[in-house]
């Protein structure tokens, strides 16, 4: 199993959001989450990520078997947990590429590998900005510092790749992108995916669900995973919604 | 360990190593000011009459003066007739070979070995121990240019035509208050006058040590580029840790003629105090350039990290017609330090034009105040100002203040003026964090993203040096 959530309650500030949640995710699996808006869907990712805004109040969360809610932000980062941001910040007068080669070498260097020299990283960066659809240029940019919707998005996927985390959350990466731009960050996810892999994929439509194959749909409601299944269950709820969902429960 | 974590490891370490001293024999003037400890310092430093005359009429004018409390400082009353006014190793040594092996091993501990600085690319490097010089490299080879680079005691003796001509041309001894105890009291500094025509091969490099306790530095520096001419010089310095508060007031005076140029760099690190300040050094500074011909330029960027307190303006007073000043500066405050800077440009000429960056970071208890003024004088037809003054506020204990002030008396001026006040996000430090970057690594990044445009303007071996520092002073400043 690559996360294991078990009877997982966290707050924030006095309000109470994931309210007893249990959720497994398979390794080599594609996992979707859906669910109505204000549900939990970015506080279970922010839970999963360490985000500071987020306490946790009950249960566990266990990555490859260890549990993680007091482990720093960093050190879950580095051990291969991603979540790509719904609105990454800003960043003035740091180059994506000065961003990106240091965090690749955190990792690396975590791992115990000598770190990328900087025409290795270079190369990588490009080829992978090229699949994106990214002109070389928005490496010499500050980091997201007037990226477009689009941009910050596929920025966020050539972060992915270049970090080949093992568990990824992506929450909404579809949100607000054209077909080209939706098409170009799903070339990102393909790549990656492997048996070794495990997606959590945030999102309202279907759409992306076309392009990236789920295993597994999961449906969101207050705090909790009401109902799971095949990816059949996108067709049923596009085709009813949300709330014959819940009724049948 | 990677390369990256080395370094900020060994910097981290570094942190109580420049707070040692040094044993060392000292001659040290009894504590006091009066014409008798004038009479004694110029006459210890072998100095014909006249510039013992200057000394002492620079004294009658100090004695007149009023210390000055406009900054946004906040600090004791000093004492100045507790402070000694002289302090020299006591044999002054004719080679590197001779230097007190102490001294040397200090510069090594500060991470300036000399002898290695000798062999580093284009650094000649002109180190002042205390008050007097006690190593020149490269000099023959500038010599040979035309290009002299000694100590200012050396250039009163050797070059008096020049120093007559230039010294307190620019900063006049009634200047201000601390300008004219410098003028009374300055005990050496560095000279430098690179001839017509003659583009300086070398970055001149000096790094400055308080040593003796209770001992005032007060350097004077001067720097001339004759016309058509171009200089690079760099300063830098390190403080050990004290009890009492160091009073530092130098002068530096730099006159670039017609088609000349000087960039002048600093790294200033003075010890900054403890968590309350105690210990600190107090930095006086008065800096000032003339561009005095037309298409001259001077340039200042300095990256301030120390001291307790710190008062300084360098500034540029453009009299020639198309001449140009710029000023870089990042100021770091942080634990109880307390920095007052900024610039100020004086347009006299025609279609002159001046650039200020400013970048100021408070952290923990820090309060960073900026200073400008920028003067359009009524023959500056077309003069062209930019300012830029950003702040970054780590934490909520510590302030920034921004004193842009400006004089235009003539309607052609273009003046810009931006100024920002931002703080180092939870969600950026999140976001860094989140992609395994550390959060220490994670502030000095966004920290240097912030100061850019400053470090970019320094000479490449100081940027090095500069980044370690930034680092190293923001050390647990968050979190
Ligand atoms: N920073 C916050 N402060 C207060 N309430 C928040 C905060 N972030 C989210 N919430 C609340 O938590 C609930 C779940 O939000 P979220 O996890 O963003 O839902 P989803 O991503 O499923 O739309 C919502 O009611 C939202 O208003
Ligand atoms: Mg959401």
């Amino acid at each position: 199993m690559m996360l294991e959530i078990k009877d997982l309650r966290a707050k924030i500030g006095e309000k109470e959001i994931i309210k007893g949640l249990n959720l497994n995710l398979e390794k080599g699996k594609v996992h979707a989450i859906m669910g109505p808006n204000g549900a939990g869907k970015s506080t279970l990712s922010k839970t999963i990520v360490g985000h500071y805004e987020v306490e946790v109040t009950g249960g566990d969360i266990l990555f490859k078997g260890e549990s993680i809610v007091d482990m720093e932000p960093e050190e879950r980062a580095l051990k291969g947990i991603f979540m790509s941001f719904q609105n990454p910040v800003e960043v003035p007068g740091v180059t994506n590429a000065y961003f990106l080669r240091t965090a690749v070498n955190a990792k690396r260097e975590y791992e115990g590998k000598e770190p990328l020299n900087a025409a290795e990283f270079l190369r990588m960066a490009r080829e992978y900005a090229k699949l994106l659809g990214m002109k070389p240029e928005m490496l010499n940019r500050s980091l997201n510092v007037g990226f477009s919707g689009g941009e910050k998005k596929r920025n966020e996927i050539l972060q992915m790749l270049m970090l080949d985390p093992d568990l990824i959350i992506l929450d909404e990466i579809d949100s607000g992108l054209d077909i080209d731009a939706l098409k170009a960050v799903s070339e990102g996810i393909n790549k990656i995916k492997s048996p070794e892999k495990t997606f959590l994929i945030i999102t309202h439509y279907s759409r992306i669900l076309e392009y990236v194959k789920p295993d597994y749909i999961h449906i969101l409601k207050d705090g909790k995973v009401v109902k799971t299944g095949g990816y059949e269950l996108v067709k049923k709820l596009e085709a009813e919604g949300y709330k014959a969902i819940e009724e049948e429960q | 360990m990677n390369e990256e974590q080395k370094k900020i490891q060994e910097v981290v370490s570094r942190e109580y190593e420049l707070g040692f001293s040094v044993d060392i024999e000292e001659e040290t003037a009894p504590p006091g000011l009066n014409e008798d400890i004038i009479r004694f310092l110029s006459k210890k430093k072998g100095e014909p009459e006249w510039m013992t005359n200057m000394r002492i009429q620079a004294f009658h004018i100090w004695q007149k003066m009023e210390e000055p409390r406009w900054a946004h400082l906040k600090y004791d009353v000093i004492d100045y007739q507790s402070i000694s006014y002289y302090a020299a190793p006591k044999k002054k040594p004719k080679s590197l070979d001779e230097v007190d092996p102490e001294i040397l091993r200090a510069y090594e501990k500060l991470g300036i070995p000399l002898e290695e600085q000798k062999a580093l690319a284009g650094v000649a490097v002109d180190a002042v121990f205390d008050s007097v010089s006690i190593g020149t490299t490269f000099k023959e080879k500038l010599k040979e240019m035309g290009i002299i680079f000694c100590s200012i005691s050396e250039a009163i003796k050797e070059y008096p035509e020049l120093i007559q001509k230039y010294m307190f041309s620019v900063v006049p001894m009634s200047d201000n208050f601390f300008a004219a105890l410098n003028s009374a009291v300055f005990t050496d500094g560095t000279f430098v006058y690179v001839p017509k025509g003659v583009r300086c091969p070398l970055e001149l490099s000096t790094y400055f040590r308080i040593n003796a306790q209770n001992t005032g530095q007060f350097e004077r520096t001067l720097i001339i580029a004759d016309e058509g001419s171009y200089v690079s010089y760099n300063e830098g310095c390190s403080a050990p840790m004290r009890d009492e508060n160091q009073l530092h007031a130098a002068v530096v005076e730099l006159i670039a003629l017609k088609d000349a140029e000087i960039k002048y760099s600093t790294i200033q690190n003075w010890y900054p105090g403890d968590e309350e300040g105690r210990g600190g050094i107090y930095n006086f500074v008065t800096k000032r350039g003339v561009c005095a011909g037309e298409n001259s330029k001077i340039s200042w960027t300095q990256v301030e990290t120390g001291s307790a307190i710190t008062w300084k303006y360098p500034s540029c007073v453009l009299k020639g017609d198309n001449s140009v000043g710029e000023f870089y500066s990042v100021a770091i405050t942080t634990k109880a330090q307390q920095a007052d800077t900024g610039t100020k440009m004086i347009h006299i000429g025609k279609n002159t034009s001046s650039t200020i960056i400013s970048k100021g970071i408070s952290a923990m208890r820090g309060q960073n105040s900026y200073r400008g003024l920028v003067k359009i004088q009524a023959s500056a037809q077309n003069a062209r100002n930019y300012s830029e003054c950003d702040s970054l506020l780590i934490g909520d204990k510590c302030g920034a203040h921004t004193f842009p002030y400006l004089e235009s008396k003539n309607a052609s001026a273009q003046i810009e003026h931006e100024a920002t006040t931002s703080k180092i996000s939870d969600e950026q430090l999140f976001y860094l964090r989140q992609r395994g970057i550390n959060e220490e690594d994670a502030v000095s990044m966004i920290v240097h993203g912030f100061c850019k445009e400053v470090l970019a303007n320094l000479p490449m071996e100081f940027a090095a040096e500069a980044k370690d520092l930034l680092n190293l002073t923001l050390e647990g400043s968050v979190g």
